[in-house]
Protein backbone atom coordinates (compact mmCIF):
# COMPACT_ATOMS: atom_id res chain seq x y z
CA UNK A 1 0.00 0.00 0.00
CA UNK A 2 1.28 3.44 -0.91
CA UNK A 3 0.91 5.80 2.04
CA UNK A 4 2.32 9.22 1.35
CA UNK A 5 2.50 11.66 4.23
CA UNK A 6 3.83 15.19 4.50
CA UNK A 7 5.70 16.22 7.64
CA UNK A 8 6.68 19.80 8.37
CA UNK A 9 10.02 20.36 10.07
CA UNK A 10 11.83 23.50 11.13
CA UNK A 11 15.44 23.22 10.02
CA UNK A 12 18.00 23.87 12.77
CA UNK A 13 21.09 23.63 10.59
CA UNK A 14 21.64 27.36 10.35
CA UNK A 15 20.11 30.53 11.83
CA UNK A 16 17.65 30.94 8.94
CA UNK A 17 15.25 28.35 10.41
CA UNK A 18 13.55 27.29 7.14
CA UNK A 19 10.36 25.25 7.28
CA UNK A 20 10.93 22.00 5.38
CA UNK A 21 8.11 19.91 3.94
CA UNK A 22 9.02 16.25 3.82
CA UNK A 23 6.98 13.85 1.66
CA UNK A 24 7.55 10.33 2.81
CA UNK A 25 6.29 6.80 2.72
CA UNK A 26 6.93 5.33 6.15
CA UNK A 27 10.65 5.70 6.76
CA UNK A 28 11.41 6.38 3.11
CA UNK A 29 11.79 10.05 2.32
CA UNK A 30 10.45 10.77 -1.16
CA UNK A 31 10.99 14.48 -1.47
CA UNK A 32 11.96 17.53 0.62
CA UNK A 33 10.60 20.94 -0.32
CA UNK A 34 12.20 24.29 0.60
CA UNK A 35 15.57 24.76 2.23
CA UNK A 36 19.04 23.96 0.96
CA UNK A 37 21.11 20.82 0.48
CA UNK A 38 22.20 20.75 4.11
CA UNK A 39 18.61 21.22 5.17
CA UNK A 40 17.52 18.26 3.09
CA UNK A 41 20.17 16.08 4.72
CA UNK A 42 18.94 17.27 8.10
CA UNK A 43 15.32 16.43 7.23
CA UNK A 44 16.17 12.91 6.03
CA UNK A 45 18.03 12.16 9.23
CA UNK A 46 15.68 13.96 11.63
CA UNK A 47 12.83 11.57 10.81
CA UNK A 48 14.75 8.35 11.36
CA UNK A 49 17.72 9.20 13.58
CA UNK A 50 17.39 12.64 15.17
CA UNK A 51 20.67 14.08 16.39
CA UNK A 52 21.77 17.27 18.12
CA UNK A 53 25.00 19.10 18.71
CA UNK A 54 25.50 19.05 22.48
CA UNK A 55 27.57 21.44 24.52
CA UNK A 56 28.22 21.10 28.20
CA UNK A 57 30.99 21.38 30.75
CA UNK A 58 33.28 18.99 32.61
CA UNK A 59 35.18 19.55 35.82
CA UNK A 60 38.74 20.75 35.44
CA UNK A 61 41.45 21.35 38.02
CA UNK A 62 44.41 23.67 37.75
CA UNK A 63 42.84 26.12 35.29
CA UNK A 64 41.40 29.63 35.50
CA UNK A 65 37.89 28.21 36.02
CA UNK A 66 36.46 25.07 37.69
CA UNK A 67 34.69 24.06 34.45
CA UNK A 68 35.89 23.34 30.94
CA UNK A 69 33.36 23.83 28.15
CA UNK A 70 33.12 20.83 25.81
CA UNK A 71 31.12 19.87 22.73
CA UNK A 72 30.28 16.86 20.64
CA UNK A 73 32.48 16.58 17.54
CA UNK A 74 29.37 15.61 15.61
CA UNK A 75 25.62 15.64 16.15
CA UNK A 76 24.75 13.18 18.92
CA UNK A 77 21.81 10.72 18.93
CA UNK A 78 18.96 12.54 20.64
CA UNK A 79 17.62 9.63 22.78
CA UNK A 80 21.06 9.13 24.33
CA UNK A 81 21.60 12.76 25.40
CA UNK A 82 20.60 12.14 29.05
CA UNK A 83 23.14 9.29 29.27
CA UNK A 84 25.79 11.55 27.76
CA UNK A 85 25.10 14.20 30.40
CA UNK A 86 25.52 11.57 33.13
CA UNK A 87 28.84 10.46 31.63
CA UNK A 88 30.11 14.05 31.38
CA UNK A 89 29.16 14.74 34.98
CA UNK A 90 31.47 11.91 36.09
CA UNK A 91 34.37 13.19 34.04
CA UNK A 92 37.24 15.30 35.41
CA UNK A 93 40.26 16.63 33.55
CA UNK A 94 43.41 18.54 34.44
CA UNK A 95 44.77 21.75 32.95
CA UNK A 96 46.46 22.44 30.61
CA UNK A 97 43.95 21.56 27.90
CA UNK A 98 44.06 22.71 24.28
CA UNK A 99 41.03 23.52 22.17
CA UNK A 100 39.70 20.48 20.29
CA UNK A 101 41.60 18.10 22.53
CA UNK A 102 39.57 14.89 23.05
CA UNK A 103 38.28 14.79 26.62
CA UNK A 104 36.08 11.70 26.09
CA UNK A 105 36.70 9.40 23.14
CA UNK A 106 33.92 7.41 21.50
CA UNK A 107 31.26 8.68 23.90
CA UNK A 108 28.85 5.83 24.86
CA UNK A 109 30.17 3.81 21.96
CA UNK A 110 28.70 6.17 19.38
CA UNK A 111 32.07 6.85 17.77
CA UNK A 112 31.60 10.54 18.59
CA UNK A 113 34.37 12.28 20.50
CA UNK A 114 33.81 14.96 23.10
CA UNK A 115 36.17 17.89 22.50
CA UNK A 116 37.34 20.87 24.55
CA UNK A 117 35.81 24.12 23.30
CA UNK A 118 38.77 26.28 24.34
CA UNK A 119 42.30 26.32 25.65
CA UNK A 120 42.53 26.15 29.42
CA UNK A 121 46.13 26.89 30.39
CA UNK A 122 47.54 25.69 33.65
CA UNK A 123 47.53 28.48 36.21
CA UNK A 124 50.96 29.26 37.57
CA UNK A 125 49.73 30.51 40.93
CA UNK B 1 54.31 43.93 30.09
CA UNK B 2 55.32 47.59 30.08
CA UNK B 3 52.52 49.82 28.82
CA UNK B 4 53.51 52.46 26.30
CA UNK B 5 52.31 56.03 26.57
CA UNK B 6 51.05 56.09 23.02
CA UNK B 7 49.52 53.48 20.70
CA UNK B 8 48.42 53.53 17.10
CA UNK B 9 45.17 51.79 17.97
CA UNK B 10 43.65 51.14 21.38
CA UNK B 11 40.62 48.85 21.57
CA UNK B 12 38.35 48.82 24.60
CA UNK B 13 36.95 45.32 25.14
CA UNK B 14 38.24 41.94 23.96
CA UNK B 15 35.01 40.36 22.81
CA UNK B 16 34.55 39.33 19.18
CA UNK B 17 34.22 42.95 17.99
CA UNK B 18 37.33 44.13 19.78
CA UNK B 19 39.48 41.14 18.81
CA UNK B 20 38.51 41.48 15.14
CA UNK B 21 39.18 45.23 15.19
CA UNK B 22 42.61 44.76 16.77
CA UNK B 23 43.63 41.99 14.37
CA UNK B 24 42.51 43.92 11.31
CA UNK B 25 44.13 47.16 12.53
CA UNK B 26 47.42 45.32 12.86
CA UNK B 27 47.02 43.80 9.39
CA UNK B 28 46.42 47.25 7.95
CA UNK B 29 49.63 48.78 9.18
CA UNK B 30 48.99 49.83 12.77
CA UNK B 31 52.21 49.09 14.62
CA UNK B 32 51.20 49.20 18.26
CA UNK B 33 47.78 47.82 19.03
CA UNK B 34 46.53 47.47 22.59
CA UNK B 35 43.33 45.85 23.84
CA UNK B 36 42.14 46.82 27.32
CA UNK B 37 39.89 44.20 28.92
CA UNK B 38 38.26 44.28 32.35
CA UNK B 39 37.98 40.48 32.69
CA UNK B 40 40.97 38.33 33.64
CA UNK B 41 41.02 36.73 30.18
CA UNK B 42 40.14 37.80 26.64
CA UNK B 43 37.06 36.54 24.77
CA UNK B 44 34.16 38.50 26.20
CA UNK B 45 30.70 37.00 26.52
CA UNK B 46 31.51 34.18 24.06
CA UNK B 47 33.36 32.41 26.87
CA UNK B 48 30.08 31.67 28.63
CA UNK B 49 28.14 30.93 25.42
CA UNK B 50 29.22 27.29 25.35
CA UNK B 51 26.46 26.25 22.91
CA UNK B 52 27.29 25.85 19.26
CA UNK B 53 25.91 27.84 16.36
CA UNK B 54 28.75 30.29 15.93
CA UNK B 55 30.99 30.75 12.91
CA UNK B 56 28.87 29.65 9.96
CA UNK B 57 29.35 32.97 8.16
CA UNK B 58 33.01 33.60 9.00
CA UNK B 59 34.47 30.08 9.13
CA UNK B 60 31.82 28.17 7.18
CA UNK B 61 31.47 25.81 10.11
CA UNK B 62 29.50 25.55 13.28
CA UNK B 63 31.42 25.88 16.54
CA UNK B 64 30.81 26.64 20.23
CA UNK B 65 31.25 30.21 21.50
CA UNK B 66 34.52 29.63 23.38
CA UNK B 67 36.04 27.99 20.27
CA UNK B 68 34.98 30.91 18.10
CA UNK B 69 36.66 33.27 20.56
CA UNK B 70 39.74 31.06 20.82
CA UNK B 71 40.48 31.44 17.09
CA UNK B 72 40.61 35.21 17.42
CA UNK B 73 42.46 35.17 20.75
CA UNK B 74 45.16 32.97 19.22
CA UNK B 75 45.33 35.16 16.09
CA UNK B 76 45.61 38.31 18.21
CA UNK B 77 48.46 36.88 20.28
CA UNK B 78 50.29 35.63 17.17
CA UNK B 79 49.92 39.07 15.58
CA UNK B 80 51.64 40.64 18.58
CA UNK B 81 48.65 42.57 19.84
CA UNK B 82 49.14 43.69 23.42
CA UNK B 83 46.51 42.72 25.98
CA UNK B 84 45.97 44.63 29.19
CA UNK B 85 43.70 42.38 31.27
CA UNK B 86 41.91 42.87 34.56
CA UNK B 87 41.86 46.58 33.78
CA UNK B 88 38.85 48.87 33.69
CA UNK B 89 38.75 51.93 31.48
CA UNK B 90 37.24 54.68 33.58
CA UNK B 91 37.41 57.67 31.27
CA UNK B 92 38.11 58.61 27.67
CA UNK B 93 38.38 62.07 26.15
CA UNK B 94 37.42 63.37 22.69
CA UNK B 95 41.18 63.65 22.10
CA UNK B 96 41.45 59.85 22.56
CA UNK B 97 43.21 59.93 25.90
CA UNK B 98 42.34 56.89 27.96
CA UNK B 99 42.37 56.52 31.72
CA UNK B 100 42.16 53.04 33.14
CA UNK B 101 42.87 51.29 36.38
CA UNK B 102 43.67 47.77 37.35
CA UNK B 103 45.95 45.72 39.48
CA UNK B 104 48.76 45.99 36.92
CA UNK B 105 49.80 49.51 37.75
CA UNK B 106 47.38 51.88 39.40
CA UNK B 107 46.08 54.64 37.18
CA UNK B 108 47.04 54.18 33.55
CA UNK B 109 47.07 57.11 31.14
CA UNK B 110 47.38 56.23 27.46
CA UNK B 111 47.11 58.26 24.27
CA UNK B 112 45.57 56.51 21.25
CA UNK B 113 46.05 57.70 17.70
CA UNK B 114 42.80 55.86 16.96
CA UNK B 115 40.37 54.36 19.46
CA UNK B 116 37.91 51.52 18.91
CA UNK B 117 34.98 51.21 21.30
CA UNK B 118 33.84 47.60 21.64
CA UNK B 119 32.39 47.39 25.11
CA UNK B 120 29.44 45.22 24.08
CA UNK B 121 26.13 45.37 25.85
CA UNK B 122 24.48 44.70 29.17
CA UNK B 123 21.33 42.85 30.11
CA UNK B 124 18.17 44.68 31.02
CA UNK B 125 17.37 44.03 34.68
CA UNK B 126 14.27 43.60 36.81
CA UNK B 127 14.32 47.29 37.76
CA UNK B 128 14.32 48.32 34.12
CA UNK B 129 11.15 46.38 33.33
CA UNK B 130 9.49 47.29 36.63
CA UNK B 131 8.39 43.81 37.69
CA UNK B 132 5.93 44.04 40.58
CA UNK B 133 5.96 41.83 43.67
CA UNK B 134 8.31 41.07 46.53
CA UNK B 135 12.08 41.25 46.21
CA UNK B 136 13.35 37.81 47.16
CA UNK B 137 16.56 36.09 46.09
CA UNK B 138 16.18 34.04 42.95
CA UNK B 139 15.54 36.72 40.30
CA UNK B 140 18.48 36.85 37.91
CA UNK B 141 19.25 37.89 34.38
CA UNK B 142 19.70 34.94 32.04
CA UNK B 143 23.29 35.92 31.26
CA UNK B 144 24.25 35.97 34.94
CA UNK B 145 22.81 32.48 35.34
CA UNK B 146 24.67 31.45 32.17
CA UNK B 147 27.97 32.63 33.63
CA UNK B 148 27.32 30.71 36.88
CA UNK B 149 26.26 27.48 35.20
CA UNK B 150 28.78 27.42 32.35
CA UNK B 151 31.89 29.05 33.81
CA UNK B 152 31.75 29.12 37.59
CA UNK B 153 29.88 25.90 38.28
CA UNK B 154 26.89 27.05 40.31
CA UNK B 155 23.25 26.09 39.75
CA UNK B 156 21.11 29.10 40.64
CA UNK B 157 17.95 27.06 41.34
CA UNK B 158 15.87 23.94 40.68
CA UNK B 159 12.57 25.09 39.21
CA UNK B 160 12.76 27.92 36.74
CA UNK B 161 10.45 30.28 34.94
CA UNK B 162 12.09 32.26 32.16
CA UNK B 163 10.71 35.60 31.07
CA UNK B 164 11.58 36.45 27.48
CA UNK B 165 11.90 34.23 24.41
CA UNK B 166 15.15 35.78 23.23
CA UNK B 167 18.00 33.45 22.33
CA UNK B 168 19.74 33.66 25.70
CA UNK B 169 16.50 32.76 27.50
CA UNK B 170 15.79 29.75 25.31
CA UNK B 171 19.39 28.55 25.34
CA UNK B 172 19.42 28.77 29.13
CA UNK B 173 16.16 26.80 29.26
CA UNK B 174 17.92 23.94 27.45
CA UNK B 175 21.11 24.26 29.43
CA UNK B 176 19.37 24.18 32.81
CA UNK B 177 17.29 21.20 31.70
CA UNK B 178 20.42 19.31 30.63
CA UNK B 179 21.92 20.08 34.05
CA UNK B 180 18.93 18.51 35.79
CA UNK B 181 16.72 21.52 36.59
CA UNK B 182 13.07 21.82 35.63
CA UNK B 183 12.09 24.75 33.44
CA UNK B 184 8.37 25.20 34.04
CA UNK B 185 7.70 27.62 31.24
CA UNK B 186 9.00 30.45 29.09
CA UNK B 187 6.88 33.60 28.96
CA UNK B 188 6.99 36.13 26.12
CA UNK B 189 5.15 39.44 26.28
CA UNK B 190 5.15 39.81 22.48
CA UNK B 191 2.70 37.76 20.40
CA UNK B 192 5.68 36.22 18.58
CA UNK B 193 8.98 34.51 19.36
CA UNK B 194 11.79 37.07 19.75
CA UNK B 195 14.73 34.67 19.29
CA UNK B 196 15.70 32.43 16.39
CA UNK B 197 13.20 29.76 15.32
CA UNK B 198 15.85 27.07 15.45
CA UNK B 199 16.38 27.80 19.12
CA UNK B 200 12.65 27.31 19.72
CA UNK B 201 13.01 23.87 18.11
CA UNK B 202 16.22 22.67 19.73
CA UNK B 203 15.93 24.40 23.10
CA UNK B 204 12.22 24.32 23.95
CA UNK B 205 10.42 21.81 21.70
CA UNK B 206 13.11 19.14 22.13
CA UNK B 207 12.61 19.23 25.90
CA UNK B 208 8.86 19.81 25.99
CA UNK B 209 9.23 23.23 27.63
CA UNK B 210 6.02 25.26 27.16
CA UNK B 211 6.24 28.72 25.57
CA UNK B 212 3.43 31.17 26.39
CA UNK B 213 3.27 34.07 23.94
CA UNK B 214 1.52 37.31 24.95
CA UNK B 215 2.24 36.46 28.59
CA UNK B 216 4.32 38.17 31.23
CA UNK B 217 5.07 38.05 34.94
CA UNK B 218 2.33 39.85 36.84
CA UNK B 219 4.12 39.63 40.18
CA UNK B 220 6.84 37.80 42.02
CA UNK B 221 5.86 35.84 45.14
CA UNK B 222 8.16 34.85 48.02
CA UNK B 223 9.98 36.47 50.90
CA UNK B 224 13.53 35.21 51.29
CA UNK B 225 13.47 33.19 48.09
CA UNK B 226 11.21 33.15 45.07
CA UNK B 227 8.33 30.75 45.80
CA UNK B 228 6.25 31.34 42.70
CA UNK B 229 5.46 33.86 40.04
CA UNK B 230 2.06 34.92 38.84
CA UNK B 231 1.84 34.86 35.06
CA UNK B 232 -0.76 36.80 33.13
CA UNK B 233 -1.87 37.15 29.56
CA UNK B 234 -1.54 40.59 27.95
CA UNK B 235 -3.37 42.24 25.07
CA UNK B 236 -1.70 43.88 22.09
CA UNK B 237 -1.03 47.00 24.21
CA UNK B 238 0.67 44.87 26.90
CA UNK B 239 -2.26 45.41 29.25
CA UNK B 240 -3.08 42.43 31.53
CA UNK B 241 -6.19 40.50 30.49
CA UNK B 242 -8.38 40.16 33.61
CA UNK B 243 -9.01 36.63 34.78
CA UNK B 244 -5.91 35.13 33.15
CA UNK B 245 -3.54 35.26 36.15
CA UNK B 246 -1.99 31.94 37.11
CA UNK B 247 0.38 31.12 39.96
CA UNK B 248 3.39 29.12 38.78
CA UNK B 249 5.46 27.64 41.62
CA UNK B 250 9.20 28.01 41.04
CA UNK B 251 12.33 28.98 42.98
CA UNK B 252 14.05 31.04 40.29
CA UNK B 253 12.98 33.57 37.69
CA UNK B 254 15.37 34.31 34.86
CA UNK B 255 15.01 37.47 32.83
CA UNK B 256 15.93 37.47 29.17
CA UNK B 257 14.34 40.78 28.35
CA UNK B 258 16.74 42.59 26.12
CA UNK B 259 20.25 43.93 25.88
CA UNK B 260 21.40 47.52 26.03
CA UNK B 261 24.64 48.72 24.39
CA UNK B 262 27.08 49.83 27.08
CA UNK B 263 28.00 53.41 26.23
CA UNK B 264 28.86 55.28 29.43
CA UNK B 265 32.43 55.72 28.15
CA UNK B 266 31.29 56.74 24.67
CA UNK B 267 29.17 59.53 26.14
CA UNK B 268 32.13 60.81 28.14
CA UNK B 269 34.06 61.29 24.90
CA UNK B 270 31.17 63.19 23.34
CA UNK B 271 30.17 60.34 21.02
CA UNK B 272 26.70 60.90 19.59
CA UNK B 273 24.26 58.14 20.59
CA UNK B 274 21.39 57.06 18.35
CA UNK B 275 18.27 57.05 20.54
CA UNK B 276 16.84 53.99 18.76
CA UNK B 277 19.87 51.67 18.89
CA UNK B 278 21.24 53.17 22.12
CA UNK B 279 24.63 52.86 20.43
CA UNK B 280 26.98 55.33 18.72
CA UNK B 281 26.04 56.94 15.43
CA UNK B 282 28.57 55.52 12.95
CA UNK B 283 29.46 55.96 9.28
CA UNK B 284 30.28 53.13 6.88
CA UNK B 285 33.83 52.96 8.25
CA UNK B 286 32.34 52.61 11.77
CA UNK B 287 33.74 56.01 12.74
CA UNK B 288 31.65 57.94 15.27
CA UNK B 289 31.00 61.67 15.12
CA UNK B 290 34.26 62.16 17.09
CA UNK B 291 37.19 61.93 14.65
CA UNK B 292 39.44 58.97 15.38
CA UNK B 293 36.93 57.20 17.63
CA UNK B 294 35.42 54.10 16.06
CA UNK B 295 32.86 51.62 17.40
CA UNK B 296 32.05 48.01 16.56
CA UNK B 297 29.90 45.16 17.80
CA UNK B 298 27.05 45.07 20.28
CA UNK B 299 28.12 48.47 21.60
CA UNK B 300 26.71 49.88 18.32
CA UNK B 301 23.57 47.78 18.09
CA UNK B 302 22.69 44.33 19.38
CA UNK B 303 23.47 41.70 16.74
CA UNK B 304 21.84 38.29 16.41
CA UNK B 305 24.97 36.64 14.96
CA UNK B 306 28.51 36.93 16.28
CA UNK B 307 29.83 36.54 12.73
CA UNK B 308 28.42 39.96 11.88
CA UNK B 309 30.06 41.42 14.97
CA UNK B 310 33.38 40.10 13.66
CA UNK B 311 32.79 41.68 10.26
CA UNK B 312 31.92 45.02 11.87
CA UNK B 313 35.09 44.72 13.97
CA UNK B 314 37.17 44.14 10.84
CA UNK B 315 35.72 47.25 9.21
CA UNK B 316 36.29 49.38 12.31
CA UNK B 317 39.84 48.03 12.69
CA UNK B 318 40.69 48.90 9.08
CA UNK B 319 39.37 52.44 9.46
CA UNK B 320 41.14 52.88 12.78
CA UNK B 321 44.47 51.79 11.26
CA UNK B 322 44.07 54.21 8.36
CA UNK B 323 43.30 57.03 10.78
CA UNK B 324 46.27 56.14 12.99
CA UNK B 325 48.63 56.09 10.00
CA UNK B 326 47.43 59.54 8.95
CA UNK B 327 48.05 60.72 12.51
CA UNK B 328 51.52 59.21 12.42
CA UNK B 329 52.25 61.01 9.17
CA UNK B 330 51.09 64.29 10.71
CA UNK B 331 53.33 63.68 13.70
CA UNK B 332 56.26 62.85 11.40
CA UNK B 333 55.83 66.15 9.58
CA UNK B 334 55.34 68.15 12.76
CA UNK B 335 58.39 69.72 14.34
CA UNK B 336 57.85 71.14 17.82
CA UNK B 337 58.96 74.74 18.49
CA UNK B 338 60.85 74.96 21.76
CA UNK B 339 60.96 78.20 23.76
CA UNK B 340 64.68 78.57 24.63
CA UNK B 341 66.65 81.24 26.48
CA UNK B 342 64.52 84.19 27.52
CA UNK B 343 61.56 83.02 25.41
CA UNK B 344 58.21 82.63 27.18
CA UNK B 345 56.29 81.04 24.33
CA UNK B 346 56.18 80.61 20.56
CA UNK B 347 53.15 80.44 18.28
CA UNK B 348 52.75 78.17 16.45
CA UNK B 349 53.90 75.51 18.91
CA UNK B 350 54.83 73.22 16.04
CA UNK B 351 55.33 73.53 12.30
CA UNK B 352 54.52 71.15 9.48
CA UNK B 353 57.92 70.92 7.82
CA UNK B 354 56.39 70.15 4.43
CA UNK B 355 54.78 73.60 4.46
CA UNK B 356 58.28 75.05 4.39
CA UNK B 357 58.65 73.75 0.84
CA UNK B 358 55.85 76.07 -0.17
CA UNK B 359 57.20 79.20 1.49
CA UNK B 360 58.52 80.88 4.62
CA UNK B 361 56.84 80.15 7.93
CA UNK B 362 56.18 83.04 10.30
CA UNK B 363 56.68 82.68 14.06
CA UNK B 364 55.62 85.02 16.84
CA UNK B 365 56.93 84.99 20.37
CA UNK B 366 57.23 86.92 23.57
CA UNK B 367 60.31 87.15 25.76
CA UNK B 368 60.40 86.49 29.48
CA UNK B 369 62.65 89.40 30.59
CA UNK B 370 63.23 92.82 29.02
CA UNK B 371 66.65 93.24 27.36
CA UNK B 372 67.28 96.97 26.67
CA UNK B 373 70.32 96.24 24.52
CA UNK B 374 71.04 94.85 21.09
CA UNK B 375 69.82 91.23 20.90
CA UNK B 376 70.05 88.17 18.66
CA UNK B 377 66.86 86.25 17.97
CA UNK B 378 68.10 82.92 16.80
CA UNK B 379 66.43 79.76 15.48
CA UNK B 380 68.49 76.60 15.82
CA UNK B 381 67.97 72.87 15.76
CA UNK B 382 69.33 72.83 19.29
CA UNK B 383 72.97 72.75 18.20
CA UNK B 384 73.43 74.46 14.84
CA UNK B 385 72.04 77.85 13.94
CA UNK B 386 69.46 77.94 11.18
CA UNK B 387 68.79 81.64 10.98
CA UNK B 388 69.05 84.69 13.22
CA UNK B 389 68.08 88.30 13.22
CA UNK B 390 69.11 91.41 15.12
CA UNK B 391 66.88 93.66 17.17
CA UNK B 392 67.70 96.83 19.15
CA UNK B 393 65.92 95.46 22.28
CA UNK B 394 63.43 92.78 23.42
CA UNK B 395 60.47 93.54 25.66
CA UNK B 396 57.79 91.15 27.05
CA UNK B 397 55.08 93.65 26.12
CA UNK B 398 55.99 93.56 22.43
CA UNK B 399 55.56 90.49 20.23
CA UNK B 400 58.61 89.54 18.21
CA UNK B 401 57.93 88.26 14.70
CA UNK B 402 60.46 86.24 12.73
CA UNK B 403 60.37 83.80 9.84
CA UNK B 404 61.84 80.42 9.09
CA UNK B 405 63.06 80.87 5.52
CA UNK B 406 62.03 78.41 2.82
CA UNK B 407 65.72 77.89 1.92
CA UNK B 408 66.28 76.31 5.40
CA UNK B 409 64.08 73.33 4.42
CA UNK B 410 66.90 70.77 4.21
CA UNK B 411 68.24 71.66 7.63
CA UNK B 412 64.78 71.90 9.23
CA UNK B 413 63.64 68.59 7.72
CA UNK B 414 66.44 66.79 9.58
CA UNK B 415 65.78 68.51 12.91
CA UNK B 416 63.87 66.78 15.69
CA UNK B 417 62.86 70.14 17.10
CA UNK B 418 63.43 73.86 16.53
CA UNK B 419 64.45 76.20 19.30
CA UNK B 420 64.41 79.95 19.58
CA UNK B 421 66.77 81.86 21.91
CA UNK B 422 66.82 85.59 22.56
CA UNK B 423 70.26 86.67 23.81
CA UNK B 424 72.44 89.77 24.17
CA UNK B 425 74.67 90.53 21.22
Amino acid sequence: MYMEEITKLICITCPKGCTLEVQRDGDTVLKVEQGCKRGHEYARRELVDPRRMISSTVKITGGEHPLLPVYTADAFPKPRIPDLMTALRKLGVKAPIRMNQVVLADALGTGINILASRDMPKLSR
Amino acid sequence: MPIKEKYDVVVIGSGPGGLAAAIEAKKNGAEDVLIIERDVEPGGILLQCIHSGFGLEVFGKDMPGPAYAQHFISDALTAGIELLLDTMVIDITPGRRIFACGKHGGLIDIQARALVLSMGCRERTRAQIRLPGTRPAGVYTAGTAQRWVNVEGYMPGRNFVILGSGDIGMIMARRLTLEGAKVEQVLEVMPYLTGLTRNYVQCLMDFGIPLHLSHTVNRIIGNKRVEAIESIQVDERWQPVPGTAQVVPCDTLLLSVGLIPENELSRKAGVKIDPITAGPWVDDGFETNVPGIFAAGNVVHVYDLVDWVTEAGYAAGRSAAQFALREREKERRHIPMIAGLNVRYIVPQAIDKENLKEGDIRLQLRVTQPLEKLVWIEISDGENSITRKRAPYARPGEIITLTIPQRAYDQVAKAGQLRVDVTKR
